[in-house]
């Protein structure tokens, strides 16, 4: 209890996230000494595994990461590739992989705000509990996720781990009337999506404001996902090229998921508070409007608040869908022609959690020489780690089941995704 | 005509775990008429779009209850009155997650019938270990008969 010298929170196996880990804290005379998120998830070897590959097979590799944002590693993996062969891909086969992005932010986020967050934040156990007593929220949820996984099904071929998408391009151009049949479902994912940023945005938000530096790419003149340099909100900007020499990663003891910090400067955080903040001015109309009338300030510092940010998130990527499939005319070629040649390619996106880079070294032969893959979770460990010291620090008077549970939502603030870091979570408070 | 469709859940990419789609894959070759086919990752949202408004839902998935590895476990849930179900997910919601919230949301199918097969390898890799093979051959015949005799109905 909260008298006590030595506490030890433990949760062995966190809930509501994605993948398995678990989370250490320990507080000895009433300061935190140790925070651990701990991803005991196996180290999975992808990066292993891509070499001697050949320079068309990762975009079908990388996608198995993650059964939440396929489309993520499959764009980060196109982008790079495409870079090394020194091919741009623009037009309309850009346009096409924007709505499947869109498809992907739809359904993730539509998944982490109703049935991982929202539960928090009414006192609910879970979802299931949150349905039976509000089951029109819980069906609109589903609703819009389903619109998601409508445009992952019609332009990726299928939900989970999509199939269509190529170095170059796709594999098959939808038909005018398949990508016409999602405007309907999307459209009314809209309005659902604005109600849905009005109703978390009337949530109860602990008092809590981080000061990490945000990093996301910046696409001057829109909401940045496929596009743009790496930038901060302390002015650093450098190229998706230069990732590596600004980006550092180290291993720590009590996590298989590498740790990153921004070169002389620290931890940081991706993700959609970042992007918020860094790309604001861009969101269109719809998501500019529901930001302003849930009161959302142009920086959100407080990481509980990522819930209105993500609500917000999903009208942009509903409005830009309904854009996308309003302008969709088919096309050929299905891809662009991407020749192998000896060189190093880089990419980055910005999945759903934060922003997602690779990088490949192709030989003569086209075959792989080298991959690395940063994903945003393992990006933003350091922040969340750090988040949860200060958190604890505030809250030593809590007994040790309230403040495991409230320290369990400081980190599904962050929509961790494990399986992805993995390269996630059981709660340990000690207090000594 | 009534509404069937067979739902098999798991990841081959995980060995044993793949036991699900590897049912779904024999029962293809079958070509049964009037079943719907159906692979899925156990997201419960995707499995509740899948099984709502079928008047016999089959969910085959893997399971690690302790069980000898290859062990069939039959459970059938009819609709109000659900136990828990536990399966071997790893992901944020699992199957009993899935069942209970279409319960909640009364999206539930008339009846489901599921299969756990208890896995004995979940590590990363394809192909299943032999006695989880075995266990899905069984599970061919048996699903394949129930449903064509369900179809019949």
């Amino acid at each position: 209890m909260s008298h006590r010298n030595d506490r030890a929170l433990t949760v062995g196996s966190l809930t509501r996230v994605e993948g398995e880990g678990a989370m250490h804290v320990r507080v000895v005379d009433g300061r935190v000494s140790d925070v651990r998120l701990q991803i005991y998830e196996p180290p999975r070897f992808f990066e292993g595994f891509l070499r001697r590959r050949g320079y068309t097979e990762p975009p079908d590799i990388t996608a198995r990461i993650c059964g939440i944002c396929p489309v993520a590693y499959q764009m980060s993996a196109c982008l790079a590739i495409e870079d090394a062969c020194g091919v741009r891909v623009d037009g309309p086969i850009a346009d096409l992989r924007r709505l499947l992005y869109c498809g992907e932010w739809i359904s993730s986020h539509a998944l982490h705000i109703f049935l991982l967050h929202a539960p928090d934040f009414l006192g609910y156990p879970s979802v299931v509990e949150l349905a039976r007593d509000h089951r029109a929220i819980v069906e609109r949820g589903l609703a819009i996720k389903k619109a998601g996984n409508a445009i992952l099904e019609t332009v990726g071929g299928r939900a989970i781990h999509p199939v269509n998408v190529r170095v170059g391009g796709f594999y098959r151009v939808p038909t005018r009337a398949e990508i016409a049949g999602l405007a309907a479902p999307v459209r009314e994912a809209l309005d659902a999506a604005i109600a849905t940023v009005a109703w978390v945005a009337g949530f109860r938000f602990p008092d809590f404001e981080h000061d990490h530096e945000l990093l996301a790419l910046v696409e001057p003149g829109r909401y940045a996902v496929l596009d743009g340099a790496l930038c901060t909100d302390r002015g650093l900007a450098f190229p998706v090229r230069s990732f590596e020499e600004h980006i550092l990663e180290e291993q720590v003891p009590h996590s298989t998921a590498l740790h990153a910090s921004l070169a002389g400067r620290g931890r940081y955080l991706t993700g959609p508070l970042a992007r918020y903040a860094l790309s604001r001015a861009w969101l269109l109309p719809e998501a500019r409007e529901a930001a302003e009338a849930a009161g959302l300030e142009p920086v959100c510092r407080n990481p509980f608040r990522s819930i209105v940010v993500r609500a917000v998130e999903l009208v942009q990527a509903l409005a830009e869908a309904i854009r996308l499939i309003d302008a969709y005319r088919p096309f050929t070629p299905a891809a662009v022609p991407v020749p192998a040649r000896p060189a190093v390619g880089y990419g980055a996106t910005e999945a759903p959690r934060g922003t997602l880079f690779h990088r490949y070294e192709i030989d003569e032969n086209g075959s792989i020489v080298s991959a690395r893959i940063v994903p945003p979770t393992s990006q933003n460990q350091a922040a969340i780690e750090d988040d949860l010291r200060r958190f604890v620090q505030d809250r030593l008077d809590l007994d040790d089941h309230r403040l495991t549970h409230e320290c369990e939502q400081a980190i599904r603030n962050y929509d961790p995704c494990i399986s992805c870091a993995t390269h996630f979570l059981d709660l340990t408070v000690e207090r000594t | 005509m009534r509404a069937i469709r067979v739902i098999g859940v798991g990841n081959p990419y995980r060995r044993d775990d793949g036991a699900g789609p590897a049912v779904i894959a024999g029962l293809r070759q079958r070509n049964l008429p009037s079943v719907e086919l159906a692979e899925c990752d156990g997201e419960p949202t995707r499995m509740i779009d899948l099984w709502s408004g079928a008047d016999l839902a089959v969910v085959v998935d893997a399971v690690r209850s302790g069980a000898p590895p290859g062990t069939i476990h039959r459970r059938s849930l009819q609709h109000p009155g659900l136990g828990r179900v536990a399966g071997a997910t790893s992901h944020a919601v699992d199957l009993g997650d899935a069942v209970a919230l279409a319960a909640a949301l009364d999206r539930l199918p008339t009846r489901m019938l599921l299969y756990l097969i208890e896995a004995g390898d979940t590590s990363a890799g394809v192909g299943l270990t032999p006695t989880v093979a075995a266990a899905v051959a069984e599970l061919i015949e048996e699903i394949a008969e129930e449903v064509t005799w369900q179809a019949t109905r």
